[in-house]
Protein backbone atom coordinates (compact mmCIF):
# COMPACT_ATOMS: atom_id res chain seq x y z
CA UNK A 1 0.00 0.00 0.00
CA UNK A 2 1.48 3.29 -0.98
CA UNK A 3 1.63 6.00 1.64
CA UNK A 4 0.14 9.33 0.76
CA UNK A 5 1.52 12.10 2.84
CA UNK A 6 -0.88 14.85 3.80
CA UNK A 7 0.76 18.13 4.61
CA UNK A 8 -0.62 20.15 7.50
CA UNK A 9 -2.56 23.36 6.99
CA UNK A 10 -4.14 25.77 9.43
CA UNK A 11 -7.29 23.63 9.24
CA UNK A 12 -5.45 21.05 11.34
CA UNK A 13 -5.99 21.54 15.07
CA UNK A 14 -2.29 21.38 15.93
CA UNK A 15 -1.50 23.99 13.26
CA UNK A 16 -4.51 26.26 13.62
CA UNK A 17 -2.60 29.34 14.80
CA UNK A 18 0.35 28.80 12.47
CA UNK A 19 1.27 31.20 9.66
CA UNK A 20 -0.56 29.75 6.64
CA UNK A 21 1.74 31.34 4.07
CA UNK A 22 4.80 29.98 5.88
CA UNK A 23 3.29 26.48 5.89
CA UNK A 24 2.57 26.67 2.18
CA UNK A 25 6.17 27.72 1.53
CA UNK A 26 7.80 25.18 3.87
CA UNK A 27 9.36 21.96 2.62
CA UNK A 28 7.34 18.77 3.19
CA UNK A 29 10.26 17.39 5.22
CA UNK A 30 10.10 20.30 7.64
CA UNK A 31 6.38 19.88 8.12
CA UNK A 32 6.28 16.14 8.59
CA UNK A 33 9.75 15.11 9.69
CA UNK A 34 10.88 14.55 13.26
CA UNK A 35 14.18 14.71 15.06
CA UNK A 36 14.35 11.84 17.48
CA UNK A 37 15.82 11.43 20.92
CA UNK A 38 15.83 8.42 23.19
CA UNK A 39 16.50 8.88 26.88
CA UNK A 40 17.53 5.53 28.35
CA UNK A 41 15.83 4.33 31.54
CA UNK A 42 17.14 6.18 34.57
CA UNK A 43 19.10 8.68 32.48
CA UNK A 44 18.69 12.43 32.18
CA UNK A 45 18.92 14.49 29.01
CA UNK A 46 18.73 18.23 28.86
CA UNK A 47 18.37 20.85 26.15
CA UNK A 48 18.93 24.49 26.96
CA UNK A 49 19.00 26.96 24.11
CA UNK A 50 17.38 29.06 21.45
CA UNK A 51 15.40 27.73 18.58
CA UNK A 52 16.91 28.36 15.17
CA UNK A 53 15.45 31.41 13.52
CA UNK A 54 12.54 31.10 11.22
CA UNK A 55 12.20 27.38 11.18
CA UNK A 56 9.88 24.57 11.99
CA UNK A 57 11.55 22.19 14.34
CA UNK A 58 9.89 18.98 15.49
CA UNK A 59 11.37 16.78 18.15
CA UNK A 60 10.08 13.39 19.23
CA UNK A 61 11.43 12.13 22.55
CA UNK A 62 11.02 8.83 24.30
CA UNK A 63 11.94 8.75 27.98
CA UNK A 64 12.57 5.32 29.48
CA UNK A 65 11.43 4.26 32.94
CA UNK A 66 12.70 6.57 35.66
CA UNK A 67 14.40 8.81 33.11
CA UNK A 68 14.17 12.54 32.80
CA UNK A 69 14.08 14.95 29.87
CA UNK A 70 14.37 18.70 30.33
CA UNK A 71 13.87 21.21 27.55
CA UNK A 72 14.27 24.97 27.87
CA UNK A 73 13.94 27.20 24.87
CA UNK A 74 13.51 30.76 23.73
CA UNK A 75 11.65 31.73 20.55
CA UNK A 76 12.50 35.26 19.53
CA UNK A 77 13.47 35.25 15.87
CA UNK A 78 12.03 34.52 12.47
CA UNK A 79 8.79 35.33 10.75
CA UNK A 80 7.27 31.94 11.53
CA UNK A 81 8.99 29.84 14.15
CA UNK A 82 7.55 26.64 15.53
CA UNK A 83 9.12 24.38 18.10
CA UNK A 84 7.14 21.19 18.44
CA UNK A 85 7.99 18.60 21.06
CA UNK A 86 6.35 15.25 21.49
CA UNK A 87 7.38 13.30 24.57
CA UNK A 88 6.38 9.78 25.56
CA UNK A 89 6.97 8.94 29.21
CA UNK A 90 7.47 5.42 30.51
CA UNK A 91 6.94 4.44 34.12
CA UNK A 92 8.14 7.06 36.62
CA UNK A 93 9.73 9.25 33.94
CA UNK A 94 9.66 13.05 34.04
CA UNK A 95 9.44 15.79 31.43
CA UNK A 96 10.28 19.37 32.38
CA UNK A 97 9.58 22.12 29.87
CA UNK A 98 10.21 25.85 30.10
CA UNK A 99 9.58 28.09 27.12
CA UNK A 100 9.62 31.81 26.43
CA UNK A 101 8.05 33.27 23.31
CA UNK A 102 8.80 36.85 22.35
CA UNK A 103 6.77 38.16 19.45
CA UNK A 104 7.39 41.36 17.52
CA UNK A 105 6.62 42.80 14.09
CA UNK A 106 4.31 40.52 12.13
CA UNK A 107 5.85 37.30 13.45
CA UNK A 108 4.05 34.16 14.54
CA UNK A 109 6.03 32.08 17.03
CA UNK A 110 4.75 29.03 18.82
CA UNK A 111 5.47 26.13 21.09
CA UNK A 112 3.47 22.99 20.47
CA UNK A 113 3.81 20.11 22.89
CA UNK A 114 2.26 16.69 23.16
CA UNK A 115 3.11 14.78 26.31
CA UNK A 116 2.04 11.16 26.42
CA UNK A 117 1.94 9.60 29.86
CA UNK A 118 2.07 6.03 28.59
CA UNK A 119 2.78 4.28 31.89
CA UNK A 120 2.10 4.81 35.62
CA UNK A 121 3.84 7.29 37.94
CA UNK A 122 5.24 9.60 35.28
CA UNK A 123 5.26 13.34 35.87
CA UNK A 124 5.47 16.37 33.62
CA UNK A 125 5.66 20.10 34.18
CA UNK A 126 5.37 22.77 31.50
CA UNK A 127 5.71 26.52 31.97
CA UNK A 128 5.46 28.90 29.03
CA UNK A 129 5.63 32.68 29.16
CA UNK A 130 4.95 34.91 26.17
CA UNK A 131 5.33 38.61 25.51
CA UNK A 132 3.78 39.85 22.30
CA UNK A 133 4.00 43.32 20.78
CA UNK A 134 3.31 45.11 17.48
CA UNK A 135 1.13 42.76 15.42
CA UNK A 136 2.86 39.57 16.50
CA UNK A 137 1.24 36.32 17.57
CA UNK A 138 2.64 34.11 20.34
CA UNK A 139 1.12 30.67 20.91
CA UNK A 140 1.28 27.68 23.17
CA UNK A 141 -0.58 24.56 22.18
CA UNK A 142 -0.12 21.96 24.85
CA UNK A 143 -1.66 18.52 24.74
CA UNK A 144 -1.41 16.00 27.57
CA UNK A 145 -2.50 12.42 27.06
CA UNK A 146 -2.80 9.94 29.90
CA UNK A 147 -3.09 6.30 28.89
CA UNK A 148 -5.57 3.92 30.55
CA UNK A 149 -3.07 2.29 32.87
CA UNK A 150 -0.98 5.41 33.53
CA UNK A 151 -2.21 5.75 37.11
CA UNK A 152 -0.62 8.30 39.48
CA UNK A 153 0.23 10.57 36.57
CA UNK A 154 1.00 14.11 37.71
CA UNK A 155 0.95 16.61 34.84
CA UNK A 156 1.09 20.38 35.13
CA UNK A 157 0.87 23.00 32.42
CA UNK A 158 0.85 26.77 32.77
CA UNK A 159 0.81 29.51 30.15
CA UNK A 160 0.76 33.25 30.68
CA UNK A 161 1.06 35.94 28.06
CA UNK A 162 1.46 39.70 28.18
CA UNK A 163 0.24 41.77 25.24
CA UNK A 164 2.12 45.06 25.13
CA UNK A 165 -0.18 46.86 22.72
CA UNK A 166 -3.45 46.59 20.91
CA UNK A 167 -3.01 44.41 17.83
CA UNK A 168 -0.61 41.99 19.51
CA UNK A 169 -2.04 38.57 20.18
CA UNK A 170 -1.50 35.29 21.95
CA UNK A 171 -3.30 31.98 21.75
CA UNK A 172 -3.46 29.24 24.36
CA UNK A 173 -4.77 25.81 23.54
CA UNK A 174 -4.51 23.43 26.47
CA UNK A 175 -5.84 19.93 25.79
CA UNK A 176 -6.16 17.05 28.20
CA UNK A 177 -7.06 13.55 27.17
CA UNK A 178 -7.25 11.32 30.21
CA UNK A 179 -8.12 7.63 30.27
CA UNK A 180 -6.82 6.74 33.74
CA UNK A 181 -8.84 7.57 36.85
CA UNK A 182 -6.18 8.26 39.49
CA UNK A 183 -4.28 11.21 38.04
CA UNK A 184 -3.46 14.85 38.76
CA UNK A 185 -3.58 17.13 35.76
CA UNK A 186 -3.47 20.89 36.25
CA UNK A 187 -3.50 23.55 33.61
CA UNK A 188 -3.79 27.29 33.63
CA UNK A 189 -3.70 29.98 30.98
CA UNK A 190 -3.92 33.75 31.29
CA UNK A 191 -3.46 36.45 28.69
CA UNK A 192 -3.45 40.09 29.67
CA UNK A 193 -1.87 43.50 29.48
CA UNK A 194 1.10 44.73 31.49
CA UNK A 195 0.25 45.20 35.17
CA UNK A 196 -0.61 48.93 35.29
CA UNK A 197 -0.90 49.00 39.07
CA UNK A 198 2.60 47.59 39.46
CA UNK A 199 3.94 50.00 36.84
CA UNK A 200 2.53 53.03 38.67
CA UNK A 201 3.71 51.74 42.05
CA UNK A 202 7.23 51.42 40.65
CA UNK A 203 7.04 54.86 39.03
CA UNK A 204 5.88 56.37 42.32
CA UNK A 205 9.10 55.04 43.89
CA UNK A 206 11.15 56.69 41.17
CA UNK A 207 11.66 54.00 38.55
CA UNK A 208 11.51 55.33 34.98
CA UNK A 209 9.00 53.39 32.84
CA UNK A 210 11.67 51.51 30.86
CA UNK A 211 13.44 50.35 34.03
CA UNK A 212 10.15 49.31 35.65
CA UNK A 213 9.13 47.43 32.54
CA UNK A 214 12.45 45.60 32.29
CA UNK A 215 12.13 44.47 35.93
CA UNK A 216 8.56 43.28 35.40
CA UNK A 217 9.36 41.49 32.13
CA UNK A 218 12.43 39.87 33.67
CA UNK A 219 10.37 38.54 36.59
CA UNK A 220 7.72 37.32 34.18
CA UNK A 221 9.96 35.38 31.84
CA UNK A 222 12.23 34.12 34.63
CA UNK A 223 9.32 31.88 35.72
CA UNK A 224 9.75 29.75 32.63
CA UNK A 225 13.44 29.16 33.26
CA UNK A 226 13.15 28.73 37.04
CA UNK A 227 13.56 24.96 36.76
CA UNK A 228 17.04 25.23 35.21
CA UNK A 229 19.23 23.93 38.04
CA UNK A 230 22.47 25.44 36.84
CA UNK A 231 22.36 29.05 37.97
CA UNK A 232 24.77 30.23 35.31
CA UNK A 233 22.79 28.60 32.50
CA UNK A 234 19.56 29.95 33.96
CA UNK A 235 20.85 33.51 34.16
CA UNK A 236 22.23 33.22 30.64
CA UNK A 237 18.82 32.19 29.27
CA UNK A 238 17.04 34.98 31.14
CA UNK A 239 19.68 37.43 29.95
CA UNK A 240 19.30 36.33 26.33
CA UNK A 241 15.52 36.64 26.53
CA UNK A 242 15.79 40.12 28.06
CA UNK A 243 18.32 41.24 25.46
CA UNK A 244 16.03 39.96 22.70
CA UNK A 245 13.12 41.77 24.31
CA UNK A 246 15.03 45.04 24.48
CA UNK A 247 16.29 44.63 20.91
CA UNK A 248 12.74 44.05 19.67
CA UNK A 249 11.69 47.41 20.98
CA UNK A 250 12.86 50.54 19.25
CA UNK B 1 6.97 73.37 49.79
CA UNK B 2 3.68 72.31 48.23
CA UNK B 3 1.09 74.75 47.03
CA UNK B 4 -2.15 73.41 45.63
CA UNK B 5 -4.51 75.98 44.18
CA UNK B 6 -8.08 75.40 43.00
CA UNK B 7 -7.30 71.82 41.94
CA UNK B 8 -9.98 70.04 39.91
CA UNK B 9 -9.51 66.42 38.91
CA UNK B 10 -11.62 63.76 37.27
CA UNK B 11 -11.44 59.99 37.28
CA UNK B 12 -13.11 58.29 34.30
CA UNK B 13 -14.67 61.69 33.45
CA UNK B 14 -16.25 61.93 36.89
CA UNK B 15 -15.26 65.09 38.79
CA UNK B 16 -13.78 64.12 42.17
CA UNK B 17 -11.66 67.09 43.24
CA UNK B 18 -13.59 70.33 42.85
CA UNK B 19 -11.41 73.29 43.69
CA UNK B 20 -9.06 72.05 46.37
CA UNK B 21 -6.51 74.48 47.76
CA UNK B 22 -3.83 73.67 50.31
CA UNK B 23 -0.43 75.05 51.24
CA UNK B 24 2.14 72.95 53.07
CA UNK B 25 5.37 74.51 54.32
CA UNK B 26 8.61 72.78 55.24
CA UNK B 27 8.60 71.46 58.80
CA UNK B 28 4.83 70.96 58.89
CA UNK B 29 2.65 67.91 59.30
CA UNK B 30 -0.83 68.19 57.82
CA UNK B 31 -3.67 65.72 58.21
CA UNK B 32 -6.55 65.39 55.81
CA UNK B 33 -9.62 63.69 57.16
CA UNK B 34 -12.99 63.19 55.60
CA UNK B 35 -15.81 60.81 54.88
CA UNK B 36 -15.48 57.95 52.39
CA UNK B 37 -15.69 59.11 48.80
CA UNK B 38 -14.64 62.68 49.64
CA UNK B 39 -11.65 62.46 47.30
CA UNK B 40 -8.84 61.76 49.79
CA UNK B 41 -7.19 58.96 47.83
CA UNK B 42 -7.80 60.82 44.56
CA UNK B 43 -5.80 63.74 45.96
CA UNK B 44 -2.86 61.42 46.66
CA UNK B 45 -3.01 59.71 43.28
CA UNK B 46 -3.44 62.99 41.41
CA UNK B 47 -0.39 64.49 43.11
CA UNK B 48 1.52 61.27 42.40
CA UNK B 49 0.53 61.41 38.72
CA UNK B 50 -1.37 58.15 38.41
CA UNK B 51 -2.61 57.55 34.84
CA UNK B 52 -6.38 58.05 34.66
CA UNK B 53 -6.41 60.89 37.18
CA UNK B 54 -6.95 63.94 34.97
CA UNK B 55 -6.34 67.45 36.22
CA UNK B 56 -8.89 69.71 34.54
CA UNK B 57 -8.16 72.97 36.36
CA UNK B 58 -5.88 74.50 38.96
CA UNK B 59 -2.25 73.98 39.84
CA UNK B 60 0.13 72.15 42.14
CA UNK B 61 3.58 73.59 42.72
CA UNK B 62 6.23 71.57 44.53
CA UNK B 63 9.44 73.31 45.56
CA UNK B 64 8.83 75.93 42.89
CA UNK B 65 8.29 73.36 40.11
CA UNK B 66 5.02 72.68 38.33
CA UNK B 67 4.34 69.24 39.79
CA UNK B 68 1.66 68.39 37.25
CA UNK B 69 4.13 68.74 34.37
CA UNK B 70 6.35 65.98 35.74
CA UNK B 71 6.10 62.25 35.04
CA UNK B 72 5.37 60.10 38.10
CA UNK B 73 9.00 58.92 38.43
CA UNK B 74 10.23 62.50 38.06
CA UNK B 75 7.95 63.57 40.92
CA UNK B 76 9.58 60.88 43.06
CA UNK B 77 13.06 62.04 42.08
CA UNK B 78 12.02 65.61 42.93
CA UNK B 79 11.37 64.42 46.50
CA UNK B 80 7.72 63.37 46.59
CA UNK B 81 6.83 60.07 48.25
CA UNK B 82 3.37 58.56 47.93
CA UNK B 83 2.55 55.93 50.54
CA UNK B 84 -0.10 53.58 49.17
CA UNK B 85 -3.27 52.55 50.97
CA UNK B 86 -2.96 49.21 49.19
CA UNK B 87 0.70 48.57 48.37
CA UNK B 88 1.04 46.56 45.17
CA UNK B 89 2.48 43.03 45.06
CA UNK B 90 5.18 42.45 42.45
CA UNK B 91 5.98 38.73 42.13
CA UNK B 92 9.50 37.87 41.05
CA UNK B 93 11.04 41.24 41.99
CA UNK B 94 12.68 41.43 45.42
CA UNK B 95 12.42 44.52 47.64
CA UNK B 96 16.20 44.81 47.65
CA UNK B 97 16.40 44.76 43.87
CA UNK B 98 13.41 47.09 43.49
CA UNK B 99 14.57 49.62 46.05
CA UNK B 100 18.15 49.69 44.86
CA UNK B 101 16.89 50.47 41.35
CA UNK B 102 14.53 53.07 42.83
CA UNK B 103 17.21 54.81 44.91
CA UNK B 104 19.71 54.86 42.07
CA UNK B 105 17.14 55.98 39.49
CA UNK B 106 16.24 58.88 41.79
CA UNK B 107 19.89 59.70 42.38
CA UNK B 108 20.55 59.61 38.66
CA UNK B 109 17.55 61.91 38.11
CA UNK B 110 19.17 64.37 40.53
CA UNK B 111 22.61 64.03 38.95
CA UNK B 112 24.08 62.10 41.92
CA UNK B 113 26.36 59.06 41.93
CA UNK B 114 24.65 55.68 42.40
CA UNK B 115 24.97 53.85 45.73
CA UNK B 116 27.14 50.72 45.66
CA UNK B 117 25.62 47.39 46.69
CA UNK B 118 27.24 47.63 50.13
CA UNK B 119 26.15 51.23 50.72
CA UNK B 120 22.61 50.39 49.74
CA UNK B 121 22.42 47.33 52.00
CA UNK B 122 23.70 49.31 54.99
CA UNK B 123 21.07 51.97 54.35
CA UNK B 124 18.30 49.39 53.95
CA UNK B 125 19.33 47.58 57.12
CA UNK B 126 19.32 50.81 59.08
CA UNK B 127 15.81 51.80 57.92
CA UNK B 128 14.41 48.28 58.35
CA UNK B 129 15.72 48.37 61.93
CA UNK B 130 13.96 51.69 62.51
CA UNK B 131 10.66 50.05 61.57
CA UNK B 132 11.55 46.84 63.45
CA UNK B 133 11.39 44.85 60.24
CA UNK B 134 13.59 41.80 59.70
CA UNK B 135 16.05 42.40 56.87
CA UNK B 136 15.16 38.96 55.48
CA UNK B 137 11.70 40.33 54.66
CA UNK B 138 13.35 42.67 52.15
CA UNK B 139 14.86 39.74 50.28
CA UNK B 140 11.35 38.56 49.44
CA UNK B 141 9.33 39.66 46.40
CA UNK B 142 7.78 43.10 46.79
CA UNK B 143 4.79 42.84 49.17
CA UNK B 144 4.05 39.25 48.11
CA UNK B 145 2.69 37.23 51.03
CA UNK B 146 2.94 40.23 53.37
CA UNK B 147 0.09 40.88 55.81
CA UNK B 148 -1.67 44.24 55.61
CA UNK B 149 0.38 45.52 58.53
CA UNK B 150 3.66 44.26 57.09
CA UNK B 151 2.94 46.02 53.82
CA UNK B 152 2.43 49.33 55.63
CA UNK B 153 5.59 48.84 57.63
CA UNK B 154 7.44 48.06 54.39
CA UNK B 155 6.07 51.28 52.89
CA UNK B 156 7.72 53.20 55.71
CA UNK B 157 11.00 51.31 55.26
CA UNK B 158 10.89 52.38 51.63
CA UNK B 159 10.20 55.96 52.66
CA UNK B 160 13.21 55.83 54.98
CA UNK B 161 15.46 54.54 52.23
CA UNK B 162 14.21 57.00 49.61
CA UNK B 163 14.42 59.94 52.04
CA UNK B 164 11.81 62.22 50.38
CA UNK B 165 11.16 65.93 51.09
CA UNK B 166 7.38 65.50 51.16
CA UNK B 167 5.47 62.35 52.04
CA UNK B 168 1.81 61.91 51.19
CA UNK B 169 0.66 58.92 53.21
CA UNK B 170 -2.69 57.47 52.19
CA UNK B 171 -4.27 55.62 55.11
CA UNK B 172 -0.95 54.28 56.26
CA UNK B 173 -2.68 53.50 59.57
CA UNK B 174 -5.29 51.15 58.13
CA UNK B 175 -4.63 47.47 58.74
CA UNK B 176 -2.28 48.13 61.67
CA UNK B 177 -2.71 46.77 65.18
CA UNK B 178 -1.94 49.06 68.12
CA UNK B 179 1.70 48.06 68.46
CA UNK B 180 2.37 48.29 64.73
CA UNK B 181 0.63 51.68 64.65
CA UNK B 182 3.08 52.97 67.23
CA UNK B 183 6.09 51.59 65.35
CA UNK B 184 4.89 53.07 62.07
CA UNK B 185 3.96 56.41 63.66
CA UNK B 186 7.34 56.70 65.37
CA UNK B 187 8.99 55.72 62.09
CA UNK B 188 7.21 58.59 60.33
CA UNK B 189 8.39 60.97 63.07
CA UNK B 190 11.98 59.74 62.88
CA UNK B 191 12.15 59.93 59.09
CA UNK B 192 10.04 62.99 58.31
CA UNK B 193 9.79 65.26 61.39
CA UNK B 194 12.57 67.55 60.23
CA UNK B 195 12.71 71.27 59.49
CA UNK B 196 13.25 70.68 55.75
CA UNK B 197 10.58 68.00 55.29
CA UNK B 198 6.82 67.85 55.37
CA UNK B 199 4.06 65.25 55.65
CA UNK B 200 0.49 65.03 54.44
CA UNK B 201 -1.36 62.30 56.30
CA UNK B 202 -4.58 61.04 54.79
CA UNK B 203 -6.46 59.23 57.53
CA UNK B 204 -9.82 58.37 59.01
CA UNK B 205 -8.76 58.07 62.60
CA UNK B 206 -7.39 60.05 65.48
CA UNK B 207 -5.19 57.20 66.66
CA UNK B 208 -2.34 57.80 64.17
CA UNK B 209 -2.51 61.51 64.99
CA UNK B 210 -1.83 60.70 68.65
CA UNK B 211 1.61 59.46 67.57
CA UNK B 212 2.31 61.73 64.59
CA UNK B 213 0.95 65.00 65.88
CA UNK B 214 -0.25 67.23 63.07
CA UNK B 215 0.22 70.98 62.98
CA UNK B 216 -2.86 71.39 60.79
CA UNK B 217 -5.98 69.31 60.26
CA UNK B 218 -8.25 69.69 57.24
CA UNK B 219 -11.63 68.22 56.46
CA UNK B 220 -12.10 67.14 52.86
CA UNK B 221 -15.68 66.77 51.71
CA UNK B 222 -17.18 66.92 48.24
CA UNK B 223 -13.77 67.35 46.62
CA UNK B 224 -12.81 70.49 48.54
CA UNK B 225 -11.35 71.42 51.89
CA UNK B 226 -14.32 72.63 53.87
CA UNK B 227 -12.72 73.24 57.23
CA UNK B 228 -9.20 73.66 58.56
CA UNK B 229 -7.86 73.91 62.07
CA UNK B 230 -5.27 72.70 64.54
CA UNK B 231 -4.96 69.26 66.19
CA UNK B 232 -8.10 69.96 68.22
CA UNK B 233 -10.18 69.68 65.01
CA UNK B 234 -9.26 65.99 64.67
CA UNK B 235 -10.45 65.32 68.22
CA UNK B 236 -13.65 67.24 67.60
CA UNK B 237 -14.27 65.13 64.45
CA UNK B 238 -13.63 61.94 66.41
CA UNK B 239 -16.15 63.03 69.07
CA UNK B 240 -18.86 64.58 66.94
CA UNK B 241 -18.52 63.05 63.46
CA UNK B 242 -18.00 64.73 60.09
CA UNK B 243 -21.56 65.78 59.52
CA UNK B 244 -21.87 67.72 62.75
CA UNK B 245 -18.50 69.45 62.36
CA UNK B 246 -18.87 70.33 58.69
CA UNK B 247 -22.49 71.47 58.90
Amino acid sequence: MSETRTLPTTRDEAWRYADGAALAAASPEALTGWHRLDVAPGETARHIGDADAGDIDRLRVHVGAGGRYEHFALLCEGHYTRREIEVTLDEGAHFEFGGVVLGDGEATREFVTRVVHAQPDATSNQLVRAVSRDRATANFLGRVEVARDAQKTDAGQNFRAILLNEGASANAKPELEIFADDVKCAHGAAIGAMDEAAAFYMAARGLPPEVARALLIRAFIADAFGAIDDEEARDAMIGRALAAFEAGHD
Amino acid sequence: MLEIANLHATVADKPILKGLSLTINAGEVHAIMGPNGAGKSTLGYTLGGRPGYEVTEGSATFEGQDLLELEPHERAAAGLFLGFQYPVEIPGVSFVQFLREAVNSQRKGRGEEPLSGGEFLRLAKDKAGLLKMDMDMLKRPVNVGFSGGEKKRAEMVQMGILDPRLAILDETDSGLDIDALRVVGEGINAIMRKPDKAVLLITHYQRLLDVVQPDFVHVLAGGRIVKSGGPELARQLEDEGYEAVVA
